[in-house]
């Protein structure tokens, strides 16, 4: 029973949450001794797709096709959907980010497959996949009424192989014609250097008790420290201090990183709701009765213009030694 | 230009999460539901703004039950001219696509428009799949949307920016933040909106694509660890070895 992944790619290298939606999908295939073929649409670095066996990657199918070269979840979805009838397959998977989001549903309607977004695990022996809803506060057990399923998997759904194997590579042709083509990319901005907040190990995350955005400068110094990606609160996107794609909490984006600092953030439920399945939370606040510490690990009450740089210094210090 | 509107009904933002004792189901008891604030803020105010500057008439389209009405009233007062429910189960996506694909395959629309995600479900999925049953494009999590012509532009959220593209009519759109800004309905909004027409349909049956077997709250937090202010060394020796986070 093979199991297809797709393969998320930019500027020709696949992104970093498919490495764990490849050995999600390894331990399916494994089960039942079939193997993991990834299908990657846009030309790509053909040494990076073989190093994606390290992962559980058996065949990298390469679509070598600039159309592709910008995302369109029209022509993406026919093109998946092609690849399936040419190489039946059992289940097909993605990493619930950006894109994973946008045709994992097109995929699964195109398919007549169950869709499970934002999976947290793997199938049970009875087929049941949990999955996050109520914007973290709760979970679902789904149980799949018909055989194949489109999985869109989270970040720690299940680990990372690392396996002493390179993928083969193939090619394919998805005999698409141009007029399949409709949406055009006329600008691309991405930021230089920095992480990722939605790909992000760890997130510093401030809020109002900031005062102003003239003082995120030791915020965004104890991320450099950390290696970690800034993030804020409503409130704090809504008047302008930090753009809105910072903006963490349940009408902004969920992040799910294994540390989150929270300075001068309240902890409303709603902030609470984008940040809550963090592997560990970190508080930093002036009033000790602020919600947040009863979803803290570990928490410091006092003045964050006085415990940041303590923490950046010990921290340099520490990571130094 | 005229514009669909898939609103849903959800608990609102601050509502406690309980779920009845077998599991298998949402306790809506002293829950407030509200209309999924994405679908709100974003799709139906920037569908409003389009049509005072282009013309044109918007429809919501909602699945749901009678108790329903009430957000679809509040979306008539924002600015909806009239509106369609869809008597169903609203929760099982395919079916909510595919009952909403079917009505708008039989009127003409230029856009369909929802936000991008229901703060209940977090599914992501109502656009893309409505997009598949149309054969349309589909933009998703886009933060921006204009008109010109024949001719959609837009940005959308990509790792770590945006990009700007182009898309001709007819689209399907997923509203992110910084699209629209949330308007409170006036007086003169809420008293047109009793008389504008909602209309309600059956939908064809169809079995589910899955069931939710049960639900569960996640374990208790056990308590915050506090550390003293000037002792950041122990925070980060706990970081290191207890948590293993550094």
């Amino acid at each position: 029973m093979n199991v297809l992944v797709y393969l998320d790619s930019a500027d020709g290298r696949v992104k970093k949450p498919v490495y764990e939606a490849i050995s999600y999908a390894k331990k399916i295939a494994q089960s039942s001794g079939g193997q993991v073929h990834g299908l990657v649409l846009g030309v790509s670095d053909e040494s990076d797709l073989k190093s994606l066996g390290k992962y559980g990657l058996d065949v990298a199918h390469h679509v070598d096709d600039t159309r592709f070269n910008s995302f369109d979840s029209r022509a993406y979805s026919m093109a998946v959907g092609r690849f399936v009838e040419a190489n039946p397959c059992a289940h097909v998977v993605f990493a619930f980010n950006h894109r994973g989001k946008a045709l994992a549903p097109r995929v699964a309607a195109r398919l007549d497959l169950t869709y499970v977004p934002g999976a947290m695990g793997l199938p049970s022996e009875d087929g049941i996949v949990i999955r996050g809803v109520n914007s973290g506060k709760a979970f679902a057990h789904v149980k799949a009424n018909k055989p194949g399923m489109v999985l869109a998997v989270t970040g720690n759904a299940a680990g990372l192989l690392d396996e002493d194997s390179e993928a083969s590579i193939s090619s394919f042709d998805t005999g698409l014609n141009d007029d399949d083509f409709t949406v055009k990319v006329v600008k691309v901005e991405k930021m230089e250097g920095g992480i990722v907040l939605t790909e992000a190990d760890r997130v510093v995350s401030a809020g109002r008790g900031l005062k102003g955005p003239e003082n995120w400068g030791m915020i965004e110094e104890l991320a450099d420290t950390l290696n970690a990606a800034t993030a804020c609160s409503r409130p704090v996107s809504d008047v302008g201090w930090r753009p809105h794609h910072e903006h963490v909490g349940q009408t902004g984006i969920t992040v799910r990183p294994n540390l989150y600092f929270a300075i001068g953030i309240s902890g409303a439920i709603q902030h609470l709701a984008g940040v809550n399945q963090s592997r560990t939370i970190v508080v930093i606040n002036t009033d000790p009765e602020a919600p947040f510490f009863k979803a803290a690990d570990y928490g410091v009450v006092g003045d964050a213009f006085d415990v940041v740089p303590k923490l950046n210094a010990a921290l340099k210090a520490h990571f130094a030694a | 230009m005229n514009i669909l509107v898939p609103v849903r009904k959800v608990p609102d933002t601050t509502a406690k999460i309980a779920f009845t004792p077998d599991g298998k189901s949402f306790d809506a008891n002293g829950v407030q539901f509200v209309m999924n604030p994405t679908d709100e803020w974003y799709a139906l105010v920037r569908a409003v703004e389009l049509k005072e500057s282009l013309g044109g008439k918007i429809t919501l389209i909602n699945v749901g039950g009678a108790d329903n009405d009430q957000i679809i009233r509040k979306g008539l007062a924002i600015g909806g001219d009239d509106a369609v429910r869809i008597e169903g189960d609203d929760r099982d996506a395919y079916f909510c696509a595919k009952a909403i694909s079917t009505y708008a395959k039989a009127n003409a629309f230029d856009l369909i428009i929802t936000g991008k995600e229901a703060i209940d479900d977090n599914g992501f999925q109502l656009a893309s799949m409505i997009a598949e049953y149309m054969d349309w494009p589909c933009v998703s999590q886009a933060t921006r949307l204009d008109v010109e012509g024949d001719v959609f532009h837009l940005s959308r959220e990509i790792e770590g920016g945006h990009e700007d593209i182009e898309v001709s009519k007819p689209l399907v759109v997923s509203a992110s933040k910084g699209m629209a800004e949330q308007r409170i309905p006036n007086m003169r909004g809420i008293m047109m909106a009793r008389s504008k027409p909602l209309n309600v349909i059956q939908a064809e049956e169809s079995s589910l694509a899955s069931e939710v077997a049960k639900y569960a709250l996640p374990p208790e937090k056990g308590d915050v660890k506090l550390i003293d202010a000037d002792n950041m060394d122990e925070l980060i020796t706990l970081l290191k070895n207890e948590a293993k986070a550094i």
